[in-house]
């Protein structure tokens, strides 16, 4: 039997004056699915997702939340979302239980239900023993926990995440993650998130949706994605004194898929044997007299795949891109 | 919508700081311009030069020694040689001279229009106005005849007031207790509201299914309580420091609160108008002074409307602040209810609706 498709986007378009932001974006994302919009800072995923949250108005196309169009049935379509932007927006002089409260009440959850509801939620992200804290209090894991319980209030079918551990560090990272899963499964979610950490869509996504100026580059599977480009591990190596055809040795090694050459003698491989393309790439080194400055073999990431469908790293953009870029500001 | 009040509320009151700077910058404007504009002078310098030493020169220096020990507006300073006197006025050792000249006896008793001099330092108007009204009244008092004639030639004006006399602290207290009201609206309905959508709060409102009407009311209701909280204080307060007693009968409280209600909602509505499309958390804070001087000075509060050129007079016109200290102004100072401030209480009602009907419909459901 196919899977009901919870989000449905169709050729969505936004534009702020003369600038486009997001450019026919369209695919499905199917119920109890954790789905991953992968792409730089300004790529566009914030901006999508504030369209399919009723957040922006759509320029063209449609986006549909469980059957309902945002733009002509955006009440229905907001009850049956949970959102959690990506500014920490929860009230630092409320305490947790009071954040928790006042939006049980903007939902409209009945009084009964509310106390019952929030305490649940409180295990649920475990936050019980800080109920009665201050959110100014609790750390930034603390705090996105907070958010995401905040965005359960109401038993929402879908749940939006718009980079959900940005400025956390390593570890509240993967507790968030955790979350999510498990909240995922006995809550029976379906997920869209949007992230520019590699490591965060290959681990929490079933599917992703690689973004770059506002288009859709490539959507699939995280396992697909990285059989869809060619060769199996990556080579990254720099070397000194290397000659002016090395680019074209290297294409010649056994295995290679593809070189590229990085700026300051540094070129990244792709080859369907590492280990053997490793060991040639020293042979040759040796004998032509070529030093080995760094050498890292590592199997395909996401990252790569980025590489491949846009021609730039993931990481590039995020040291280039400016630290926050509203569409709000666009709009201006 | 409630939701919204009361997260508005359990946020003011968890931040004592923002309640005390809305009340605190009124009552020390209350007390500190009440004090400072609302005395009499007292202890300025007069420099006099008798020129004439006759008995009638004498008169006029007792009248003024009467002066000094009762009223003490100012001191006497006997000076020898007019320019000297003069020039202690200009240099502002001493705030005026008056200068009684030669033949001054001679000129009263032979009816030839007697003269006496006053030098005034007019740089400052206050001084100026009190020296003049202080004189003018001595020379009146000496120009009565010793005997009263058979039949009275001169039509006097008997000048009836209605209420006690008012200080000026009092004078100023119905704009202090709107000014508090609208300072509160400036940083509950104007800064806080802007922080809180720079902030994204408000990004967590537009994801529910709250109406767009609904999340104005919310934002006007939780505005304007704060407000009301503001304006309660410092009618009791205001009223305590500067001795209005009225306030207290319970009439006068039922009217003092339906003021504060009507002018509560009014500011915040047209506050929330003037923000419904800001996004800048600076702009409030930009135009925080120029709205406190656009809307408070024209208002009637610190000086009659009627004083105004026309122009001004147009702002005070449709400036709520006007209505609402007028309507403080019956209440507190004169004890009248209802008759007196109705059209006020109407305007206020009517200018709260229109800008909130204004507001509602500007206010954008997205971001």
């Amino acid at each position: 039997m196919a899977q009901q498709k919870a989000i449905q986007v169709i050729d969505i378009v936004k534009r702020f004056g003369n600038f486009t932001a997001v450019d026919g974006v369209s695919f499905d994302v199917a119920e109890g699915e954790i789905f991953g919009l992968l792409g730089p800072n300004g790529a566009g995923k914030s901006t999508l997702i504030r369209m399919m949250t009723t957040l922006l108005e759509i320029t063209s196309g449609a986006a549909i939340i469980d059957g309902y169009d945002v733009r002509k049935e955006a009440d229905k379509a907001r009850r049956c979302m949970g959102v959690i932007p990506q500014a920490m927006t929860s009230d630092g002089d409320l305490t947790v239980w009071e954040n928790l409260s006042i939006y049980s009440k903007l939902y409209g959850i009945p009084t009964a239900e509310r106390e019952h509801s929030i305490d649940e939620l409180l295990q649920l992200v475990d936050l019980t023993q800080w109920r009665d804290a201050p959110a100014r209090n609790l750390s930034g894991g603390m705090r996105r926990r907070l958010e995401i319980a905040r965005g359960l209030v109401h038993r929402p079918k879908i749940f939006f995440l718009d980079e959900p551990t940005t400025g956390l560090d390593p570890v509240s990272r993967v507790a968030v993650w955790e979350m999510i899963t498990s909240i995922k499964e006995k809550r029976n979610l379906t997920v869209l998130i949007t992230t520019h950490y590699m490591d965060e869509a290959d681990r929490l996504c079933d599917r992703i949706a690689i973004v770059d100026h506002g288009k859709l580059v490539a959507l699939d599977t995280p396992r697909a994605l990285k059989a869809s480009i060619p060769g199996s591990s990556v080579i990254e190596a720099q070397f000194l004194n290397a000659p002016d055809n090395w680019e074209q040795i290297l294409g010649g090694l056994a295995g290679v898929a593809s070189v590229q050459p990085e700026g300051r003698d540094m070129y990244r491989i792709l080859t369907d044997d590492g280990s053997r393309t490793t060991t040639e790439l020293v042979e040759t080194a040796v004998r032509s007299g070529v030093q080995v400055k760094t050498l890292t073999v590592q199997t395909t990431t996401l990252d790569d795949v980025f590489v491949h469908y846009t021609g730039r790293q993931l990481r590039d953009h995020l040291a280039d891109a400016p630290l926050y870029q509203s569409p709000v500001a666009w709009g201006k | 919508m409630m939701a919204i009040v009361e997260r508005d509320l359990r946020k003011f009151f968890r931040s004592p700081a923002l309640m005390m700077a809305a009340m605190v910058f009124p009552l020390v404007q209350l007390i500190v311009l009440g004090n400072a504009f609302g005395g009499k002078i007292r202890d300025a310098k007069l420099g006099i030069v008798n020129q004439d030493g006759g008995p009638q020169a004498v008169r006029v220096i007792e009248a003024l020694r009467a002066v000094q020990s009762n009223a003490r507006t100012f001191q006497t300073i006997v000076y020898s040689d007019e320019r000297a006197m003069v020039s202690d006025v200009r240099k502002g050792e001493i705030n005026a001279g008056l200068v009684i000249p030669p033949q001054f006896s001679r000129d009263v008793y032979a009816h030839a229009r007697p003269r006496i001099g006053l030098v005034l330092d007019n740089t400052d108007n206050f001084m100026t106005s009190t020296f003049e009204q202080t004189m003018s009244s001595l020379v009146e008092a000496l120009n009565q005849p010793e005997v009263e004639p058979r039949v009275l030639q001169q039509t006097a004006l008997e000048v009836v007031e209605l209420y006690p006399y008012i200080e000026y602290m009092k004078y100023l207290l119905p704009g202090s207790i709107t000014l508090a009201m609208f300072v509160s609206v400036m940083i509950g309905g104007g800064i806080v509201y802007i922080d809180d959508k720079a902030r994204g709060v408000h990004e967590g409102y537009l994801v529910t299914p709250i109406t767009k009407m609904e999340l104005v009311a919310g934002l006007n209701v939780a505005g304007a309580l704060k407000a009301m909280g503001a304006g309660i204080v410092l009618t009791l307060l205001g009223s305590l420091i500067s001795g209005v007693g009225s306030t207290f009968s319970p009439s006068n409280l039922f009217w003092l609160f339906l003021l504060i209600g009507c002018t509560s909602f009014a500011f915040i509505a047209m506050m929330f108008l003037m923000m419904v499309r800001i996004n800048d958390p600076l702009v409030p804070r930009a135009i925080f002074g120029i709205l406190n001087t656009l809307l408070y000075f024209p208002s009637g509060a610190i000086y009659p409307i009627q004083a105004f050129p026309k122009w001004l007079q147009g702002i005070a016109f449709i400036d709520p602040f006007t209505y609402s200290v007028h309507g403080f102004k019956a209440v507190l100072l004169k004890g009248v209810g209802l008759a007196a401030i109705w059209p006020d209480l109407l305007y206020l009602g009517g200018f709260a609706v229109v800008m909130f009907v204004l507001s509602t419909l500007l206010f954008k459901r997205t971001l």
